[in-house]
């Protein structure tokens, strides 16, 4: 193993250590509250493994996220719990294939806005079948599933995806992504098969979304499409991930962090003017943090040695 | 049947078009990516609202009130909120970033002023709902006054897009602001004026719609979203193509619900959306730079 | 050493932490009882939880906390109220809900709104053995949901009282030769509409009636003129709308507009709000939908005239009688049982008779018993039909005059 990835593994394995205990601390209200998190976490750091390095926008992160929910809700009470993960995994790795591979000439804002609309197809599809073949709207979730469990499937499925990320970042696949995502054209003249590794790195990314909804799911009781495909997640996801950086591999997790807290914060204080209050306090940090958190980070640790001469350069 | 399902489909287009042209200029000139659209448009719904059931004005009256106050309105939101975001970034794509986190946080703001305002609770007013036979098929005025608008919108802000030396400025924008520059063109006045011209258009929607729809404090995402499908189906910054992006969903949506199945028409509306999207990836009247 | 940007970052989530939890302490002398709920205040959900959830609950705390406080014992002791914003996610209110429960340590919940809101947060009510008397949730399975988690009521009961109760009113008019065989049926493809749709299929079908139009219609359809044009082409008796409020207007409307007078007209979820009747005016006449009240029940006058004096706005005339009815069983099983221990107060829950503005009832079925379930405008009042047992219950006036032009008052 290199030295590199020695530092990020270790410092991944003690704080995996650390996290794993804390459903035996926490309280059933700070449980709910780290699974919300470590949710999201897993959610805009799988969004960032694809639209980091490529650049290519996505809203669909909710048709993975709601294809992982449903595979449970058909699939929750048939098969023993391990063949559901397969499943959902298998169903959100095709949809993400075909999407994939249809969505490869578009650019910029027209696959933001192209992946938005296949979500609300697929929602729009699931509700027309369930209403006209199933006869009724919602489904129900009855597995025996503890917030504990829920909590240690979210880490486990957060670890492989860091793991997974950082590996990507080292190999030759996440070498040619980065001279995508600087000029796809250039890529394409170095001999790069530029439809094969974004086809490749979209569908990685979607498996991880749609394990997360398949875990989620047991949470819920009952499920239907404005539940399981709501587009306020895939909204959230883009926003926390942004602010976080999606360079770096931690980018995300500084924005879900901070950002998680504080819409509880605000929810849970001023349940009357939260609309406004996260509005303003949203507008003050796009303001003042014009690169996200890791930008944040990057500009301190530049100011702390004035003499480089990139810290002049940036300010 | 078939006119009827004609006539409902180009009302209903006319509706969408008209509720999208303001974005398409915010976005397509000003290269603001404005989430808080759909807000401002049900601002304008709420005080068309106030002014019929408080006031007794009527919509059509208000219009005169409304779109130029959202207009200096949205003038002073793009030069005093939006123009440090401008200022600061390179690129383009950043400032697509960074509009799109701005926004989010003013549609924040805005819904929940009209949330502590007005509740959840849904506002209805009627006015001109009045039937209007054409051609042996019965419409609503105040749905084809919305039509009517949408197409005076479309057609005037194309005119005077293509015809006039104004016109020609902000498009000389839209398609490169730093060449826009070098001909000396107040770059940054014309990218407030397309924002401000954009937010009058949305605002103007919002009274007309407010004739018809039902509507509460949480359903400006709603027209936000529908406006985005049209406008990028459309061609960003074309409004002459969100008109025709508009009519063609209107269309498709009620020649499926009358010949089909009324529960397919909104996955009818997106199947045509990606359709047309795989087809042309720059929408239907979209420039094939990125 | 940690360097500069690693301790600054660290103090600002230790801060933020530290703010998050140390404002959720409880102050839990108990000088006063605490409630909490978590409900819809934003996102899509609000609509409806604003009409018939909120101003029930502001209504119900102002009363208690203005006649000295619930009576404990031997104490009165003032409701003190924790209220949070699940944001119409069901994510955000089973988590709110183990916050109230767990952080603020509150002595009794109240539910959110909605069906599937209801249905996510049951689970957690039970684990905590909070009883839960959700009463703007209509559901086929409530009486297995009872079963599943015993503390839970499903007062506004299943979506076959409403489709029967219809239909057995359909069925005599027909026997009595003044409709047809033909129904005109849409329904919004959502919890509420499908299983409202569902069940009347099957009563429909039962009772042999014809469906001769049955369509579902997306949540979010902003034209509903070629549902009604269709309809209308049909030319049936009975026009039938499982409808949420937005198109409840919408299909009202479009009727008025295309001349379509079926000799029943009937549409869903709004059409009892105060909203549909100020927005229609006197063409509201004759419109039938879920619910009603009893006009002549003097509990129900008083009520409707509190709601207005303490919230400013008419209450809706079918779930939100329900809910307050479910905060008037809580209030009284907390009085019989003298306590605030949840399981005393839930075996009062289930064993009680009470009186609310509903009545005299118990909850033995875990549904409120004899509901009004078909109600109609009638000289400007919406009033219940059926069941026909009920006290208060009018007849049925056949058939609903034509639409008037330009009747609307605003």
């Amino acid at each position: 193993m290199n030295a590199p990835l020695r530092i990020p593994l270790i410092v991944g394995a003690a704080m995996l250590a650390v996290l794993a205990g804390v459903p035996l601390v926490a309280d059933g209200y700070g449980l709910s509250l780290a699974i919300n998190i470590l949710n999201y976490a897993v959610l805009a750091t799988a969004w960032a493994m694809f639209s980091g390095p490529t650049r290519y926008v996505s809203l669909a992160t909710v048709a993975f996220f709601g294809i992982g929910a449903y595979t449970v809700a058909v699939l929750g009470e048939a098969l023993p719990w391990p063949a559901v993960l397969a499943a959902a995994a298998l169903v959100g790795l095709v949809v993400a294939i075909v999407v994939g591979l249809s969505t490869l000439r578009l650019a910029g804002v027209y696959f933001v806005i192209f992946t938005f609309g296949l979500t609300e197809l697929i929602r729009q599809l699931v509700t027309w079948y369930e209403v006209n073949v199933s006869n009724s709207i919602g489904r129900y979730v009855f597995l025996d599933i503890s917030q504990e469990q829920i909590y240690w499937q979210l880490l486990a499925l957060g670890a492989v995806l860091f793991l997974a990320t950082l590996l990507l970042g080292r190999s030759r696949l996440g070498f040619a992504l980065r001279i995508i995502g600087a000029d796809e054209t250039v890529a394409r003249h170095c001999g790069i098969d530029t439809t094969r590794a974004k086809v490749l790195l979209f569908a990685l990314s979607a498996v991880f979304m749609t394990l997360s909804g398949a875990i989620m799911a047991p949470r819920w009781t009952y499920i239907d499409p404005a539940i399981a495909f709501n587009p306020v997640m895939s909204f959230q996801v883009l926003i926390m991930a942004l602010l976080g950086g999606v360079q770096r591999l931690y980018g995300p997790l500084l924005g879900v962090v901070p950002l998680a807290l504080l819409f509880e914060y605000l929810g849970a204080n001023f349940p009357n003017h939260y609309s406004i209050l996260l509005g303003a306090v949203f507008m003050i940090i796009v303001y003042l943090l014009p690169n996200g958190v890791v930008g944040l980070a990057r500009r301190l640790r530049k100011a702390d040695r004035p003499a480089s001469p990139a810290a002049k350069e940036a300010s | 049947m078939f006119i009827d399902a004609l006539f409902s489909g180009i009302t209903l287009g006319g509706m969408y078009a008209l509720v999208a042209m303001g974005l398409t200029l915010q976005y397509g000139v000003s290269r603001i990516m404005n989430l808080a659209y759909g807000e401002f448009l049900v601002a304008a719904a709420f005080c068309a609202y106030l002014l019929m059931t408080g006031l007794h004005v009527t919509p059509l009256w208000g219009l005169l009130l409304i779109v130029p106050i959202a207009f200096a309105l949205n003038w002073l939101v793009y030069r005093f909120l939006l123009t440090p975001l401008v200022k600061r970034t390179r690129t383009r794509a950043a400032l697509e970033v960074d509009s799109i986190l701005a926004t989010f946080g003013l549609l924040f703001i805005v819904q929940g002023v009209m949330q502590v305002t007005f509740g959840g609770n849904y506002y209805s007013y009627s006015y001109l709902n009045e039937p209007v036979r054409i051609l042996d098929s019965v419409l609503a005025l105040n749905r084809l006054l919305a039509l009517g608008f949408a197409a005076v919108f479309g057609i005037g802000f194309y005119l005077a897009l293509t015809r006039t030396r104004l016109g020609t400025a902000i498009r000389a924008v839209a398609v490169d602001p730093v060449a826009a520059r070098l001909v000396a063109i107040d770059v940054r006045w014309a990218s407030a004026l397309a924002f401000a011209a954009g937010g009058a258009l949305a605002a103007g929607g919002g009274v007309l719609v407010s004739m018809f729809l039902t509507f509460n404090a949480n359903m400006g995402v709603i027209f936000t979203m529908k406006a985005l499908i049209v406008i990028i189906m459309g061609g960003v910054g074309n409004v002459l193509g969100a008109l025709v992006a508009g009519l063609l969903l209107g269309l498709a949506e009620s020649f499926i619900a009358t010949y089909v199945d009324p529960g397919l028409t909104i996955a009818v509306t997106y199947g045509v959306f990606l359709l047309v999207l795989l087809v042309r990836p720059t929408g239907l009247f979209g420039r094939a730079a990125r | 050493m940690l360097t500069s940007p690693l301790k600054s970052l660290r103090l600002l989530g230790a801060a933020t932490a530290l703010s998050a939890f140390s404002l959720a302490l409880p102050a839990h002398a108990q000088d006063a009882v605490t409630i909490g709920y978590a409900i819809s205040k934003t996102g899509v959900n609000a609509g409806g939880a604003g009409i018939t959830t909120i101003p029930n609950y502001k209504l119900w705390v102002h009363e208690v906390n203005q006649a000295g406080g619930l009576k404990v014992g031997a104490k009165r002791l003032p409701i003190k109220v924790v209220e949070y914003d699940d944001r119409s996610s069901s994510e955000d209110a089973v988590r709110a809900v183990e916050r109230l429960i767990t952080q603020d340590k509150v002595d009794f919940l109240l539910p959110p709104w909605s069906t599937a809101m209801n249905l996510a947060v049951a689970p957690t009510f039970h684990r905590y053995g909070y009883p839960l008397l959700a009463g703007s949730a209509v559901t086929e399975r409530a009486p297995e949901f009872a079963k599943r988690w015993p503390n839970s009521y499903w007062l506004l009961g299943t979506g076959s009282q409403y489709a029967e109760a219809l239909v057995d009113q359909l069925a005599g008019l027909r026997k009595a030769g003044k409709i047809g065989d033909a129904i005109a049926m849409v329904s919004i493809a959502d919890g509420f509409g499908i299983e409202l749709a569902t069940a009347a299929r099957a009563a429909f079908q039962k009772a042999g009636f014809k469906l001769a139009y049955a369509k579902t219609y997306p949540v979010g359809t902003q034209d509903l003129a070629p549902i009604v044009n269709e309809a209308k082409k049909l030319n049936p008796d009975v026009f039938i709308a499982f409808s949420y409020p937005p198109d409840t207007m919408a299909i009202t409307d479009q009727a008025r507009v295309l001349g379509f007078n079926p000799k029943v007209f009937y549409t869903g979820v709004g059409t009892a709000f105060p909203l549909y009747k100020n927005r229609f005016g006197a063409n509201v006449e004759g419109v039938a939908s879920l619910g009603g009240i009893d006009a002549s029940s003097p509990a129900v006058k008083a009520y409707i005239q509190r709601h207005k004096e303490v919230t400013g706005a008419e209450p809706d005339r079918w779930a939100s009688l329900v809910t307050y009815a479910g905060l008037q069983v809580l209030q009284q099983a907390i009085e019989k049982a003298g306590t605030l221990d949840r399981k005393a107060v839930s075996a009062k829950i289930a064993n009680e008779e009470f009186d609310t503005i509903l009545g005299r009832i118990n909850l033995k079925n875990h549904m409120v018993p004899n509901m009004l379930t078909l109600g109609q405008w009638q000289n400007g009042e919406f009033v219940g039909i059926e069941p026909a047992s009920h006290a208060g219950a009018a007849k049925l006036v056949f058939p609903k005059s034509a639409w008037q032009a330009g009747a609307a008052s605003r």
